[in-house]
């Protein structure tokens, strides 16, 4: 008998015995599911990794079809960058949590911005009312951001925000406050999240509808190639799907459909694949189920090389990989013993950098309740540091490689992705495909499936359907004072009076010409801001020019 | 003698609007007094009827199309109806969300209604609800409702000028050919006209009207109905070929055939003129006496409704208090036929039986 | 006929996370009421006509923003301008419990934090209504 043979006898008197043994002793369940609710099998062995070649489909870190990682020593050259999403009030509170993190060791900046700022309204626009500062900074202007970054040396940070439909306002900002710093935008490192498409579906701060809001994303790709060189231009996000209710195939599915859209209209606008590609980058969500999550940043990684390959013929090795942030699951952290999401989180970031993610954000055991304190949030970085310096994982690139669950999850994991993506390809593509609320509507029937599933203690929440405790009112979370909302009235007021309308007003009619023409708005925006025009006014402009998002809800 | 719920509608008191409507729904027998008592504004209003199947922007282009009468100075009201779920009787009506931009014009009033088990109908009370609004002073009452089930010939009874809405790529070119639609429709719009496709589907749309016309008058150009059928087969399956004009027949119908728009509801595309031509053909309709010969039509078909409904009702009565299952014993074990018991039942209903 | 029970669901303010309110819309139609959904960005006015409109019983109001102590009043006291205070109004989301005391002071009858079962939020609505 060959070992193969040997193999399959030995596994069937296995499973003999065991469902002799299982007659008298049932398993805990019925049916054994991952998080994402996928089948578990009773075993794995060598046999269900079959007898693929292995160098094809899951290969050496730093090497097509980059399933190990997209770096040859991954870990072992530099750790993940650790960046911890930040940001509130005002733009002095944000920056002094900024260089208290610095401080503490983290290694890159991420901005949060408050939804005034994220949909492009200023702190004194009626919608804007007890919005102000609530889930992030606020920036209303130039002015804003120059306080947001006092202190802070643009060349010598990297620097995340978080921004999607006025993604190019508040990076022509970031620019101009590095100018101002004596540092040229070539210089500069970072990443805009600048991801439409994910905002329609599941985050909802979107401003334009979509085309004119492709036609702002490939400016910025178009852009930036030159100008700023070193600038990831797109944070094309899964995190948000998935906590809007997907599962795990759903998040790599929705988030390759949607970056298969952006190339696809970057190409239309005349780039050369090989010249935005590079500078494209991912952001996927770290969940509880720690193999399929690791798996699933696997097969990420492949299918994107495959698809930049064959469909869209990229020669530029840098344009296979798939580069990403990930984000610990904010919506499995529970309000109830708010301790014990600490536990979750590690585990989370576990699986993440078990995956190969580039940069990692771990949430604080607040999170259900309120934006961290500075205690929780230097938790979650220690919790990140312990990972990398205490616990081995780091030590050797993608150690769960040849794991026969591990890879048979990263297969099955790969196939499902590909028959959404074929789905959507006949649905005419990510954009069509949200228009008729196809995706939308997989979202919320996984969203609900959930919820059935804990409401009928079929799915096990710690704390919350199980281990219960009677608690009293959570002390000591952060409040945003809500006097930041008038102060940046005031502050606005001061700016509008003090600065030279003229030149704002010729600077907005500019960039009025412009978005009803087909040049790139980079350089109009970026002069706008320059003038002190606030963020606001900007973004009406082009809503002027292009109109409003009206989504569509089906049920 | 006026009670105080019709005052209050007449004085444009929204929560009494409201209230009356939810009474309508309800069958609250009070509730159709008020609205005996509001009887002479009835008529007054200009009701239009908005159907197509589900995302072709029916939603959209009403809230467009609002804001197009309102700036003709006209109050609007919309009842827009949604399906109940058939298996817990509730619904999410989501249409509202399309129009929400208007939640605060004083001079519109949306009013979103579940078809409470009426297969994919409208509400029983979506007449009610229209002359509710009527009463309150409403110059223009939308009903919204998507294209399925019976809704379309609901929709007939109830609007005076039907506004039928096809989308192009939906998968299904044909989808306007279903039993009966093509004949309810006054104006037919493609809308995302902007997609591909488009042009085909306007073109398509007209040689079906085109082909239903010759079909109503009974002409061929040649003998016998086999030629016309045979050209009619041609034409349903290469829609692409226009008739040519020695096939067409003489347009007695003053009004031709009922026109083919193209909108974009998104950008607010061909709505101006869609609503002039809504607005147009209530006014010919108007002046020539076509509006009153078909609400005649309509408030007949509403009466054998309301008859048949309060028929309804009283075997409800009767399941209620075990007769039916009585009966059904009956014919079961033979003691009695089906059709002798039902003429049975009717009799006790016409002489007022309560038993 | 049992009366059917209107509920508005509402986003108010600018908060773009509908994974809940999508999710209480469809339990609440599970369990047979007739929900109007609004969907993002409401105002307090807007929802406020929506529910008047409708002849709603109840609005539920979905916030994970931090906005909801300036949000939440704001829809009572138009309630309660336009004389339509019988419809009853709770609210939902990432709302801290010290906050909870100040709003149902301000007429907001409950809050469900997270975790909260769509079971719980049905039979509230059932067992308090404020009208009929």
């Amino acid at each position: 008998m060959s070992e193969s043979e040997k193999l399959e006898k030995a596994l069937q008197d296995w499973n003999a015995k065991v469902e002799k043994s299982i007659a008298k002793y049932p398993e805990r369940k019925a049916a054994f599911v991952t998080g994402s609710n996928s089948p578990v099998k009773r075993i794995y062995t060598p046999i269900d990794v079959g007898n693929k070649d292995k160098l094809e489909t899951v290969g050496l870190p730093g090497e097509f079809p980059y399933t190990r990682g997209v770096q040859s020593t991954m870990y072992r050259g530099r750790l993940w960058t650790m960046r911890q999403y930040a940001g509130f009030g005002n733009a002095e509170e944000s920056n002094a949590r900024y260089k208290f993190l610095l401080a503490q060791g983290q290694t890159g900046l991420s901005i949060a911005f408050d939804l005034p700022t994220q949909i492009g309204y200023d702190s004194d626009h009626p919608l804007a009312a007890g919005e102000v500062g609530k889930v992030g900074v606020a920036i209303d202007s130039l002015e804003d951001m120059e306080t947001l970054f006092g202190g802070i040396p643009l060349d010598k940070v990297s620097t995340s925000m978080t921004i999607n439909a006025p993604a190019s306002v508040l990076l022509a900002m970031y620019i101009a406050v590095a100018e101002k710093q004596g540092v040229s935008a070539d210089k500069l490192d970072g990443t805009i999240q600048n991801d439409i498409l994910k905002e329609y579906v599941a985050r909802g701060t979107y401003i334009f509808p979509p085309t004119p809001s492709m036609r702002l994303i490939t400016d910025i790709f178009s852009y930036c190639s030159k100008e700023v060189p070193s600038w990831n231009t797109i944070s094309i996000s899964g995190y948000h799907i998935r906590e809007a209710g997907a599962t795990a195939v759903q998040e790599v599915a929705f988030t390759l459909a949607d970056g298969i859209a952006y190339v696809d209209a970057a190409i239309k606008a005349g780039l050369d694949v090989d010249e935005f590609a590079p500078r494209l980058s991912f952001f996927f969500n770290a969940h509880n189920d720690l193999f399929e999550e690791a798996a699933k940043f696997r097969a990420a990684r492949r299918v994107w090389a495959h698809i930049m390959k064959e469909r869209f013929g990229a020669k530029n090795p840098k344009s296979l990989m798939l580069r990403f942030h990930s984000q610990t699951a904010g919506s499995t952290l529970t309000a109830q013993q708010p301790e014990n999401n600490v536990v979750r989180v590690t585990i989370q970031a576990l699986a993440a950098v078990l995956g190969g993610t580039q940069s990692l954000h771990t949430n604080s055991r607040d999170e259900a309740l309120a934006l961290p304190t500075e205690a929780s949030v230097r938790i979650a970085l220690r919790t990140q540091q312990i990972l990398a310096y205490e616990s081995g994982v780091a030590e050797t690139p993608d150690p769960l490689a040849g794991s026969y669950y591990v890879e048979t999850l990263t297969d099955s994991i790969e196939e499902g992705v590909l028959a959404y993506i074929k789905r959507i390809d006949d649905l005419g593509g990510a954009v069509k495909a949200i228009e008729q609320g196809y995706i939308q509507q997989e979202i919320q029937d996984s969203a609900y499936a959930w919820q059935m599933d804990v409401e009928k203690n079929e799915r096990v929440v710690v704390g919350l359907n199980k281990f219960q405790v009677k608690e009293g009112p959570p002390k000591g979370l952060l409040r945003v004072d809500p006097s930041v909302g008038e102060n940046q009235v005031a502050k606005l007021q001061a700016l509008r009076a003090r600065r030279d309308n003229a030149a704002v007003t010729a600077a907005l009619e500019a960039l009025k010409v412009a978005a009803m023409g087909s040049d790139n708005l980079m350089p109009y925006i970026l002069a706008a801001v320059k003038t002190y025009a606030t963020l606001g006014e900007v973004c009406d402009v082009l809503r002027g020019v292009f109109g409003e998002y009206r989504p569509s809800v089906m049920f | 003698m006026i009670d105080t719920l019709a005052r209050r509608c007449l004085d444009g008191d929204l929560r009494a609007v409201a209230r009356l409507i939810s009474l309508l729904e309800d069958g609250d027998k009070g509730a159709f007094g008020t609205l005996a008592a509001l009887k002479q504004r009835s008529g007054h209003a200009h009701v239009i009827g908005i159907t197509g199947p589900p995302g072709s922007g029916k939603s959209t282009l009403t809230d467009k199309l609002i804001g197009e009468f309102r700036a003709s100075g006209k109050k609007v009201g919309v009842i827009a109806v949604d399906p109940s779920s058939p298996f817990s009787g509730g619904a999410i009506l989501g249409d509202r969300l399309r129009m929400q931009g208007h939640a605060t014009d004083p001079g519109v009033f949306i009013r979103s209604l579940a078809s409470r088990g009426r297969l994919g109908g409208l509400s029983k009370a979506t007449a009610f609800a229209v002359r509710a609004l009527e009463a309150a002073g409403y110059d223009i009452v939308i009903i919204e409702t998507v294209g399925v089930g019976q809704s379309e010939i609901d929709i007939v009874k109830v609007a005076d000028t039907v506004v039928l809405i096809s989308v192009p790529g939906l998968g299904d070119d044909i989808q306007v050919i279903k039993a009966g639609i093509m004949e309810i429709g006054d104006i037919f719009v493609v809308n995302k006209s902007d997609r591909d496709g488009a042009d085909r589907v306007v073109r398509e749309i007209r040689a079906m009207l085109e082909t239903q016309a010759m079909l109503k008058r009974g002409r061929s150009v040649d003998a016998g109905p086999d030629t016309l059928s045979a050209r009619n087969a041609e034409i349903l399956h290469h829609g692409q070929n226009d008739l040519r004009p020695e096939t067409m027949p003489e347009r007695a119908d003053p009004f031709g055939l009922p026109p083919v728009m193209k909108t974009i509801a998104e950008t607010g595309e061909g709505v101006p003129e869609l609503c002039r031509e809504i607005l147009s053909r209530f006014e010919d309709a108007k002046a020539s006496g076509e509006l009153e010969k078909r609400r005649q039509a309509s408030i007949k078909s509403q009466l054998k409704d309301l008859v048949g409904w309060q028929v309804m009702d009283y075997f409800v009565d009767h399941e209620e208090n075990g007769r039916l299952d009585n009966l059904a014993r009956a014919i079961l074990t033979r003691k009695i036929d089906v059709y002798t018991a039902a003429r049975e039942l009717f009799s006790a209903l016409i002489k007022g039986e309560k038993q | 006929m049992e009366r059917k029970i209107r509920v508005i669901v509402a986003k108010p303010g600018l908060d773009g996370h509908d994974r809940g309110a999508k999710v209480i819309a469809r339990a609440l139609r599970d369990a047979g009421m007739e929900v109007i959904y609004t969907g993002l960005r409401q105002t307090p006015e807007q929802i406020v006509q929506a529910a008047i409109q409708e002849d709603a019983d109840v609005i539920a109001l979905s916030i994970l923003s931090g906005a909801h102590n300036h949000l939440f009043p704001r829809v009572v006291d138009l309630l309660k301008e336009k004389g339509a205070d019988d419809i009853l109004v709770f609210g939902g989301g990432v709302i801290p419990e010290e906050d909870i005391p100040f709003l149902k002071s301000k007429g907001i009858a409950e809050v469900f934090g997270p975790g909260t079962p769509t079971s719980v939020t049905v039979d509230f609505i059932k067992t308090h209504l404020k009208r009929e």
